[in-house]
């Protein structure tokens, strides 16, 4: 029986560095977000592991705050596709961006 | 000049008529994500998919699939489903509709497709309630919760949908939460290979309603509810495991059963083959 894990303050924390660590390049996500869909629900913003997103103080016609990305967390989202696969509106996507 | 930009779903849905009905925090457009991901993996061209359902808000999902969708009579999606699939096997259909729906109006047509095996996927989206007629409680209701029409707690027993599923005969059985898309995608996708009567249910939150009367501030704190509650095991012994989170309980969550028996199309064709063949 597997139980559910319960979300921790970092979810990313390593607990034990593999050796090769260093030779993998974490990817790197483009966020896009169509602010007229966002329902301010906040799933997005719970489950992304990075907290890469915010509930902006713009309000969209239906009156919603809708989520764009943290300032501070410009360079963190991993394109790790959560928020994409659990937004129940479509308003959120991510592209990997190539890293050279 | 900026250019459109259109969601990586946008040929599977029809686009144009986003934002959807469906409340902040319902779960039902994740259910939808889930299954055109399942969809695009199954190697079926997306002209032999068909979206049957009957009536609800979780009804309301194929009217946003970029599919040939059927949005039926309250409870009668699965004749319907049924009458299609026996004139044309060669579709894929699925019917996607509330628990409500499946369980309560027309809950003998789920026993009868289930029965017969019938070749149809049926994914139920379980919120506890019928959230599109402002939440009263129905078969489905976990024990001693509120809802609109037991605003002092339910006192009935709840269908426990999987093993009524499972004793009826369905080929495949599974029971996933929105809050796990991958597995439940999987799960959609395996179900789509199956001959016979697949039967996912789906939990999901409806804040408005069953969230707002058990005391759940949002979708958010309804559904970490339900993911917290929630433990995985595939072999679970399928009399044990109805839903009753409010007292302690875990929900349990798994691909229970996937297991070879006839179908009914399959039984159809021999006898046609038979019959034409000169046999009896
Ligand atoms: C013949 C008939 N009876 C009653 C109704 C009213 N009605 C509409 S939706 C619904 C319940 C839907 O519940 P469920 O299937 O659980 O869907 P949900 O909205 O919860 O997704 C009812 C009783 C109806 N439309 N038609
Ligand atoms: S893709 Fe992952 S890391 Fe990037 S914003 Fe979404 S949830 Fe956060
Ligand atoms: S999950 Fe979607 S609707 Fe909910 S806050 Fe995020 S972008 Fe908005
Ligand atoms: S009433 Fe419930 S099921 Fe219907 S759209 Fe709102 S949250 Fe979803
Ligand atoms: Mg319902």
């Amino acid at each position: 029986m597997i139980k559910e894990p319960k979300i921790s303050e970092n979810q990313r924390e390593i607990w034990r560095e593999p050796l090769n660590f260093g030779r993998f390049a974490v990817p790197k996500g483009e966020i896009h977000i169509f602010p007229e869909r966002c329902k301010e629900c906040n799933y997005c913003t719970n489950y992304c592991p990075n907290q890469v997103l915010e509930r902006s103080p713009e309000v969209n016609v239906y009156g919603y705050h809708p989520v764009r990305v943290r300032e501070d967390k410009k360079d963190s989202c991993v394109a790790c596709g959560m928020c994409q696969s659990i937004c129940p509106d479509f308003a959120i996507f991510v592209k990997e961006v190539k890293i050279q | 000049m900026t250019e459109v930009e259109y969601h990586p779903k946008h040929d599977l849905i029809r686009e144009e008529r986003f934002p959807h009905v469906w409340c902040p925090g319902c779960g039902l457009g994740i259910e939808l994500q889930c299954y055109l991901n399942a969809l695009e993996k199954s190697g079926i061209p997306q002209n032999n998919h068909v979206l049957v359902s009957g009536i609800g808000c979780t009804a309301r999902i194929p009217g946003y699939a970029n599919l040939d969708t059927y949005h039926t009579t309250h409870g009668r999606g699965l004749p319907f489903a049924t009458g299609m699939k026996i004139a044309n096997p060669d579709l894929k259909v699925t019917v996607i509709s509330g628990d409500g729906d499946l369980f309560n109006i027309g809950g003998n047509h789920f026993i009868h497709a289930a029965r017969r095996n019938m070749d149809l996927l049926v994914i139920c989206s379980n919120n506890f309630n019928y959230g599109m007629t402002g939440g009263q409680h129905g078969s489905t209701t976990p024990p001693t919760s509120k809802s609109a029409s037991t605003p002092y707690g339910n006192i009935e027993p709840t269908f426990n949908l999987p093993y009524i599923a499972s004793a009826l005969g369905a080929s495949y059985v599974a029971r996933w939460t929105v809050m796990h898309p991958r597995q439940l995608t999987k799960s959609i996708r395996t179900a789509m290979d199956v001959k016979g009567f697949a039967f996912i249910e789906v939990l999901s939150p409806c804040p408005p309603n069953f969230g707002k009367f058990n005391g759940f501030k949002d979708g958010f704190e309804e559904m970490e509810f339900y993911r917290k509650s929630s433990v995985v095991q595939n072999d679970a012994k399928l009399e044990d495991i109805s839903i009753d989170p409010f007292h302690g309980k875990d929900i349990v969550l798994g691909d229970f059963v996937n297991r070879k028996r006839a179908s009914y199309i399959t039984l159809e064709h021999e006898l046609i083959d038979r019959i034409r063949g000169g046999g009896q």
